[in-house]
Order: C-alpha cells, then sequence, then structure tokens
C-alpha cells in the first residue's frame, strides 16, 4: 500500500504520522516527479485550499490529478481537500470539482468559530477538530453523507472520494483513515482484476 | 474530552505550514498577496521598511483598514499589537482577527512584561531569537513562534542567525541526560515542562516560521531548509518592483525548497528587489524588544 499525501502546503505531515501508525506507506507530492511513482490512494490535506489550487496549476499536477481522480484512484480530503473536491464552491471557484457536494468556505467563521466535538461518523462516535473550516451544504444523488455536527455535514462519500470538513489526522483516532485505506485496497484489488 | 482554545489555536498555525504569510496595507494588496498564493495575509498600516523610515513611535492599525482587510479575502488575516499592550490585543480579539502578532516591529508598550496570551481566546505568534525566548512566549501562551530577524531591512542575515541559534540549542537540550534539564531551564530561563517536550520531541510544542529580511525565493528556501515550517515576508513583497510576481515566485520556492531547478526558474526576471538596508547601516534594532 503506497499513498501519495499532496504536499503543496498545510498539515500533510499530520496524515503521514496516521498512516505511519497503520503501517501504510506514503510519499510526498510537490512536483510532477512524483507523479511516476504508483500509487493506491491520494491524500488531500488541510491548508489554504486558494493555495493548493493555485500551486496545482503552476507546478502542473492538476490535469494528471484530476484524471486520475475521475478515473477512480482513491482520494480522501480534509477541510481544504473537500473544498478541492467539491463541484460546487460558494463564494469560490471548484477546483478538481469530481464529487457531487456543496462546499461552504469558513462556513463557521474565523479563529474563534474553530471548535472540537465528538460525533457519530458512520454510528461510531469520534472526535472531530474544526479548524477555519467548511461544511457541506448540499450532497447531490452521486454522494453519501457520513456524518453529522449540529444538523451540517460534515463527511460525505462517492464511490472512490470521501472527505470531511475536519481533521481526524489531528485526534489520534484512526477511524476515518483506516475507512479510507480500505477503500485503497478495494481499489487494488478491482484494477488488479481489471487487469 | 473538551480540546481547550490552546489547542485549536496552535493547530490552526499547523494549517498554516509550508506557506506564505505576507503584510499587506490595502485591501487591494491582500487580494494581490491571496491571488499570488499567501496563506494569510499580516494587516499593516506601513510595512516595517516605512515604519523604519518613518522613525516616531508605531502603534496597532486602525480598525477600519484591518475590517476591510478582513472583508477583501478568504485567507487568514493577522495583525500585531505592540509587546505587553494588551489592550490592543482585546481591540484585535474584539475584531475577530484570525492571529495576533505581539510584534518588536511596533514600539513596545512595556518594557518588562509581555501579553499575558493565556488569558486571550484568540491566537498569538510571537518572534525569538532563542530557544529560551521562544519558550517564555510559549509559556505565555503563544500558539506559534517565528524568528525575529530584522525586520523592514530586506537582510536576511539576523533570521539565519535566529533560526541556527534555536535550532542549535533545540538539539543540544535533546542530547542531554535527564538529570541535567532543570539546569537548563535555568539558563534557558524558561519552564522546566517545556525544556522536557524539547528533550523528548527534538522541536518545539508549536509551529516555527522565518520572519525578518526575507526578500528572494532563495531567501524563502534557505530559511526553509535551515528548518522553517514556513515564512513571514513583510517588507519584501510590497517593497519590490513586481509584488504579484515575486510574490508568487516566494510561495512556489517555499513549496519546493530543496528545488533549485525550480527556484532558478521563477526567480528569473523577477524585477529589482527591495533595495534594503545592511544590518550595520541602522541605528533602531527592533530584534532587542521583547526578550
Amino acid at each position: 500500500m503506497d499513498i501519495g499525501i499532496l504536499a503543496l502546503q498545510g498539515a500533510f505531515v499530520e496524515h503521514a504520522a496516521v498512516l505511519e501508525r497503520l503501517g501504510a506507506g506514503h510519499f510526498e507530492i510537490r512536483s510532477r516527479a512524483a507523479l511516476e511513482r504508483p500509487m493506491d490512494g491520494l491524500i488531500l490535506p488541510g491548508g489554504e485550499s486558494t493555495v493548493m489550487g493555485k500551486l496545482l496549476r503552476q507546478l502542473g499536477l492538476f490535469e494528471s490529478l484530476r484524471a486520475r481522480i475521475a478515473g477512480g484512484l482513491p482520494v480522501f480530503g480534509t477541510c481544504a481537500g473537500l473544498i478541492l473536491l467539491a463541484e460546487r464552491v460558494e463564494g469560490g471557484e471548484p477546483c478538481f470539482g469530481t464529487m457531487d457536494i456543496q462546499a461552504v468556505r469558513n462556513a463557521y467563521g474565523r479563529q474563534l468559530g474553530s471548535f472540537h466535538a465528538v460525533s457519530p461518523f458512520e454510528g461510531q462516535p469520534i472526535p472531530m477538530t474544526f479548524i477555519r473550516a467548511p461544511y457541506i451544504g448540499a450532497v447531490g444523488p452521486k454522494a453519501r453523507a457520513l456524518a453529522q455536527v449540529d444538523g451540517r455535514i460534515v463527511a460525505a462519500r462517492q464511490e472512490n472520494q470521501l472527505v470531511t470538513a475536519f481533521h481526524p489526522e489531528l485526534d489520534g483516532d484512526l477511524t476515518v483513515h483506516r475507512l479510507f485505506l480500505d477503500m485503497c485496497r478495494e481499489g487494488s484489488a478491482a484494477a488488479l482484476m481489471a487487469s | 474530552m473538551e480540546k481547550t482554545r490552546y489547542e485549536l489555536n496552535k493547530e490552526l498555525a499547523q494549517m498554516l505550514k509550508g506557506g506564505v504569510i505576507m503584510d499587506v496595507t490595502t485591501p487591494e494588496q491582500a487580494q494581490i498577496a491571496q491571488e499570488a498564493g499567501a496563506c494569510a495575509v499580516m494587516a499593516l498600516e506601513r510595512i516595517p521598511a516605512d515604519i523604519r523610515a518613518a522613525g516616531g513611535v508605531a502603534r496597532m492599525s486602525d480598525p477600519a483598514l484591518i475590517r476591510s482587510i478582513q472583508d477583501a479575502v478568504s485567507i487568514p488575516v493577522m495583525a500585531k499589537c505592540r509587546i505587553g499592550h494588551f489592550a490592543e490585543a482585546q481591540v484585535l480579539e474584539a475584531l475577530e482577527i484570525d492571529y495576533i502578532d505581539e510584534s518588536e516591529v511596533l514600539s513596545p508598550a512595556d518594557d518588562v512584561y509581555h501579553i499575558q496570551k493565556t488569558q486571550f481566546k484568540v491566537p498569538f505568534v510571537c518572534g525569538a531569537r532563542n530557544l529560551g525566548e521562544a519558550l517564555r512566549r510559549i509559556a505565555e501562551g503563544a500558539a506559534m513562534i517565528r524568528t525575529k530577524g530584522e525586520p523592514g531591512t530586506g537582510d536576511v542575515v539576523q533570521a539565519v542567525r535566529h533560526m541556527r541559534a534555536m535550532n542549535a540549542e533545540i538539539r543540544r537540550v535533546q542530547s542531554l541526560r535527564p538529570d541535567e534539564l532543570a539546569e537548563a531551564a535555568k539558563e534557558l530561563q524558561a519552564p522546566l515542562s517545556l525544556v522536557e517536550y524539547v528533550h523528548e520531541n527534538g522541536k518545539l510544542p508549536v509551529v516555527n516560521f522565518a520572519a525578518g529580511g526575507i526578500a528572494t525565493p532563495a531567501d524563502a528556501a534557505l530559511m526553509m531548509q535551515l528548518g522553517a515550517e514556513g515564512v513571514f515576508v513583510g517588507s519584501g513583497i510590497f517593497k519590490s518592483g513586481d509584488p504579484a510576481r515575486r510574490a508568487a515566485a516566494i510561495v512556489q520556492a517555499v513549496t519546493n525548497y530543496t528545488d533549485a531547478k525550480l527556484i532558478a526558474e521563477v526567480s528569473a526576471g523577477l524585477g529589482q528587489a527591495m533595495v534594503g538596508i545592511n544590518q550595520e547601516e541602522i541605528n533602531l534594532i527592533m530584534e532587542e524588544r521583547g526578550v
């Protein structure tokens, strides 16, 4: 299992540490050279979505990654990563736009609105940390909500794509990363069957 | 398991890592910075080079200016208050600023005490020249540290000195025997618990950025290779010939700080860098404020 982590800006090291704990291989993606390495999954970390969106294009990563995500590469976006995947972004431009959700940016306001909660994720209560977070304003028919906090959708899945508005990489709970690695395993198995 | 406000504030700094925080003085500059890929902006009435040139007392910026910059961008907005001026900090908190920089760039309001930052809900970043200063600021409640450097000079030498000093001291603390840590805490004039954290983890308990005198993409790459987790660029951008291009180039250099070919490419034809002044040519040494 080898997971590529987009390492243009933000909290990518934190994701690497979680994958480390789960015994999954990982590498950083900062330039096109990294795209030559085969990957079983892709993580889009938290940070500033405007910064990552810009650098994805400037560094020539955008087209290739978008094609792979659209082609079924398992992808996990946290916070800014959720915004990058959303097809519709309130008050902003979509980036990859591969997921049938509407993202609302800075939906809880400024840093004073950042908060922590414990809430069910697919029925199981887990810690959730929201840092200047977005939420999902609406989930289209292709996607499915996985978690809600105070009536707002904060996690969703659409086939190979998983997103959370919160940061499981900051809380030491492995539930969401485990789910993502399961998706990666299924993806690899399906690719093997097809070939 | 209730997470403290301080944890959430340290975590915002984690989201800023690998990014460039740019000084801006107008909403238009803030938009240019955001468009160029800044991960946050610092709202100021005057950039450090102009504070230096103008002389006199430098204070917190006009709340109207800060609001107009908050309205202009979606990225986090920071602002500076004077060292020890907790009433300015209260005003900035009332404006719902994302980060307060208790900064030596402004004229200190208190020559003994820093702000008791644990009393605030909004996060603080503070400058430091060495490990002792950094740990004292963290003990007061800073959720992020930056090198002081020498602001407004375009001369990176002080930022380099401070980053090297901090990392050398971290390595030294790491190498000590556990029974030597109390003495180290005494020398560093810092709480033992924080010295123990450094001993065990080999790093500060908060994110550490470089600041002060960074003017070129290569300056930014130098600081990243020396161990900075991101950079502040103050006067370096809007005192240069082509701010938008220079800002974007510095952002790329921070992301790919070991890719010399890419840095060569983005540095080509950037136009005039800020002229700058050498550290020997300045009379006002800001880094000595607030130790």
